[in-house]
């Protein structure tokens, strides 16, 4: 415990000393991820990204105005200073205009977010669509009109870590909470259409990657959808309280170029029609995903 | 006040516990209230300790994930059902009858049975800890289906939600007669000081509000138990209309627990500012616009269950312009500091860390209403630091504020200082190391309520639980000097008690207060609390 707590702290300490040197926020999440929402990978993602910096911009400048007059006024204004009172009480003038100042400020964040928003909800033209069913600790995947289909759920290792007091040492698992057995794999370039829905509780499917989190709700079919740029793996959790593992069914998504996902996608069709047993497409995948 | 003095011998308390069960005093009553709200954030704050325990290293070391979810769901309930609601009614009961020259609550029998509904309610609730099936752990947002799965807990859940509800609105009820009916003659709504104002319009919310959670959670018992299917999907119920019912009362429950505290600040910055409130009147109508504002705002608690875009657009402008109220509080603050002859005593001290760090939750809060980042932020510890920062430095340390503020004219001796001023300071600092490094974990994709995290979450999460254990123990500082002062091992405080304080209770009445404080009421046509032109 306290050699675990020591080199804890020491790290805590080095990314403290990244984020200061880097002084702002924005700067340090290009060197630590941590600290900041990922640009991630698709357009949708990097706008998203870009309201984020530009609401944070402006919370920024208004902190500094209110909270610069503030600090001015209690080192200017103190009584030990000799300060005497004023006896001002009210100003409609000035009222007004800081009642429309913020509002105006507001209109400009609105109105951008409000684009990027129907730009989210458009699920039309979508070129192919998967079926996301949450359950009580898992996912399934459904590839529509393809026949295809997998549940997913948190891989062995990090399974067996995670028991109370399992004696592992969690760096020596790959991704430890973040790895499944069958990811989902998608290929990019495409606009890929999410239905979800839950086979018991409510769950939510999250990628920061993809700035997707949908609710996913039994008697309830949501649409969302992503197009990625970039190949890659890319890791999230469920985001809405499921009930004893809720922490424990994470998202992994494998993003292949095009003509490989259809290679994927040919051998998990053989696999199944071949053998007709789950078990083993279970088996290719993570060879594949390896 | 001589009549008060006349009094209070033949009026007095009978001694020993029967005075507290059957008291109708609405001093009593106050002190009950805020010794029981100290008792529910002592329990909450445990509760709390053994999630911050837990998420201390990444691992499972010492709970069940099911036991933790127990903890997240009963800590909520605890801190705001039991902890920040009561400790402001008990504020209501304490200061608007002094505040007003009224000679108590107007109703004060129910006002004796909605205090004791309370430990009744709150037994209850922490006894679901030893039931079959455990506590509740479906969240304090209570969502079925999980709630479902609620074990023999369920029907003491819900029931002791109905006990807290009906305290709710007796306490609500009270503040609102006694508001319109007691004042003393010449006392116009326009000269109450702000804590009234705030209060007359949280009893509002509070009746609104209760009812509509009353009902929910009735479907919720009348589906697990008496076969209906409001909620499930499977008999042509509904699960996301239970979020709407719950967030119809939920989010007006939020500014239920914030109006209050923006009426402590707005009197005790002015005393130690030694200057006027600046903006009365438009305090006064941003509070009524907030609360409007705070009925068409629900759904920006669920962005993500799918809602048609023009519903989201209207949830997204709606939220966005309760801003526009809630900065002018801000600005109004800041101008009444502003060229005013300041010191800095601890209420002062706890209302200036209110103004910022409350802006600060403020802002995160106008990040969260923008719907696309939403998606973002929703469900992740970016939402748990806005929700922290908006309630402990802000709901709480208000609550500081308020106690350091007029606990001398309570108890007539005043508290130490340098301990004060002490237990400030640490607050401070620990809060910061306990919420901040929280929205660094939400921006990064760590969701809420998780037992367990992955590795790149490590440092953060164990600077936030280092904070949360100093935290903790910081407030035996406040405790020694609470309980020392009541003692009174102090100075004696002077009737005024702040060089700059206005008001009924500080330039008319002694302090301690007298059992009764008024029984004739004081005449206030001549009185001018503040300019009102
Ligand atoms: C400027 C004013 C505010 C705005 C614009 C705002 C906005 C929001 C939004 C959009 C959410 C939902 C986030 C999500 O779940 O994705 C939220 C959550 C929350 N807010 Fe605020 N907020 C404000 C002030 C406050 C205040 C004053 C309080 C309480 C004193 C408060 C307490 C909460 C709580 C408790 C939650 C989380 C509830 C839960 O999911 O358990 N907020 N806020
Ligand atoms: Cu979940
Ligand atoms: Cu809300």
């Amino acid at each position: 415990m306290s050699s675990a707590f020591m080199s804890r702290a020491g790290a805590l300490m080095s990314k403290l000393a990244i984020a200061a040197s880097l002084g702002m926020v924005s700067q340090a999440a290009t060197a630590e991820y941590a600290l900041n929402m990922p640009v991630g990978v698709t357009e949708i993602s990097r706008e998203v990204y870009d309201l984020h910096m530009l609401v944070f911009y402006v919370c920024c400048v208004i902190g500094a105005v209110v909270f610069g007059a503030m600090i001015y006024s209690i080192i200017a204004h103190r009584k030990s200073k000799g300060a005497k009172a004023a006896n001002f009480h009210h100003s409609t003038v000035v009222e007004i205009v800081w009642t429309a100042i913020p509002f105006v400020i507001l209109m400009a964040l609105a109105l951008p977010a409000a684009k990027t928003l129907v730009k989210m909800e458009n699920t039309r033209g979508a070129e192919m669509s998967i079926k996301v069913t949450g359950y009580q600790w898992k996912w399934q995947y459904e590839y529509i009109d393809e026949d295809v289909s997998f549940y997913s759920t948190l891989s062995q290792d990090s399974n067996f870590a995670r028991q109370k007091n399992s004696g592992v040492d969690l760096e020596s698992v790959d991704n430890y909470l973040l790895d499944v057995d069958n990811p989902l794999v998608v290929p990019t370039d495409t606009k890929i259409r999410l239905l979800l829905t839950a086979a018991d509780v409510i769950h939510a499917w999250w990628v920061p990657d993809f700035a997707v989190k949908k609710d996913a709700i039994p008697g309830y079919i949501n649409e969302t959808w992503m197009q990625i740029d970039e190949p890659g793996t890319y890791r999230g959790q469920c985001a809405e309280l499921c009930g004893r593992d809720h922490g424990f069914m994470p998202v992994v998504v494998i993003a292949k170029t095009p003509e490989e996902y259809q290679a994927w996608l040919a051998a998990q069709k053989g696999a199944e029609s071949a053998l007709n047993g789950a078990a083993i497409a279970t088996e290719q995948n993570v060879a594949l995903a390896q | 006040m001589s009549h008060a003095e006349a009094h209070d011998h033949h009026h007095g308390p009978e001694p020993g516990f029967m005075r507290w069960l059957k008291t109708t005093n609405h001093k009593d009553l106050g002190a009950l209230y805020l010794m029981f709200s100290l008792a529910m954030f002592i329990v909450g704050g445990l509760m709390s300790l053994v999630i911050r325990a837990e998420l201390f290293t990444p691992g499972m070391q010492f709970v069940d994930p099911q036991f933790f979810n127990s903890m997240t769901t009963m800590h909520a309930l605890f801190m705001i059902f039991g902890g920040v609601m009561p400790a402001f009614t008990g504020l209501s009961n304490y200061l608007i009858p002094i505040q007003l020259g009224a000679p108590d609550m107007a109703l004060p029998r129910i006002n004796n049975m909605g205090f004791w509904i309370l430990p009744i309610a709150f037994g209850m609730l922490l006894s679901t800890l030893f039931m079959d099936g455990g506590a509740p752990a479906g969240g304090w947002t209570l969502y079925p289906p999980l709630s479902m799965q609620t074990g023999d807990a369920m029907p003491f859940l819900v029931f002791s939600i109905h006990l807290m509800g009906i305290s709710s609105i007796t306490g609500a009820i009270n503040v609102i007669v006694t508001i319109l009916n007691l004042r003393a003659p010449g006392m116009d709504l326009m000269k109450m000081p702000l804590f009234c104002w705030t209060w007359l319009i949280t009893a509002f919310l509070l009746i609104a509000v209760m009812p509509v959670l009353a009902g929910a959670v009735t479907m919720l018992l009348t589906d697990k138990y008496f076969g209906t299917t409001f909620f499930a999907a499977a008999g042509g119920g509904d699960p996301v209309m239970f979020q709407h019912i719950f967030w119809f009362f939920g989010h007006p429950e939020v500014y239920i627990m914030i109006l209050p505290a923006f009426g402590v600040v707005s009197q005790i910055i002015p005393t130690f500012a030694r200057k006027t409130l600046f903006g009365y009147s438009s305090m006064v109508y941003a509070t009524a616009a907030i609360a409007f504002l705070s009925f068409i705002v629900w759904a920006h608690h669920m962005f993500t269950v799918g809602m048609p875009v023009a519903a989201e657009l209207f949830f997204m402008f709606a939220t966005m312009l309760i801003s526009v109220p809630t900065g002018v509080k801000v600005f109004n603050w800041v101008a009444t500091m502003w060229r005013g002859s300041m010191t800095f005593e601890t209420p002062m001290l706890f209302s200036l860390g209110f103004v910022i760090l409350f802006t600060i939750g403020g802002f995160s809060g106008l990040m969260l209403a923008m719907t696309p980042v939403d998606f973002q932020y929703h469900d992740s510890y970016f939402v748990v630091a806005h929700f922290h920062y908006v309630l402990v430095p802000g709901a709480v340390f208000s609550l500081f504020a308020a106690v350091y503020y007029w606990l001398p004219k309570w108890t007539g001796t005043m508290y130490n200082e340098k301990l004060g001023k002490l237990h400030f300071w640490l607050s401070t600092i620990f809060i910061n190391v306990l919420f901040f490094p929280q929205h660094f974990l939400g921006l990064a994709g760590m969701p809420r309520r998780i037992p367990d995290y992955s590795l790149q979450f490590a440092e953060f999460n164990f600077m936030s639980s280092v904070g949360a254990f100093a935290f903790f123990i910081t407030q035996f500082i406040f405790l020694y000097n609470l309980i020392t002062t009541c003692r009174g091992k102090w100075e004696k405080a002077t009737d005024q008690v702040w060089e700059g304080a206005k008001g009924v209770e500080w330039e008319m009445l002694p302090s301690p207060l007298p059992y009764h404080t008024f029984e004739q009421q004081p005449d206030l046509s001549d009185y001018e609390p503040h300019p009102t032109h």
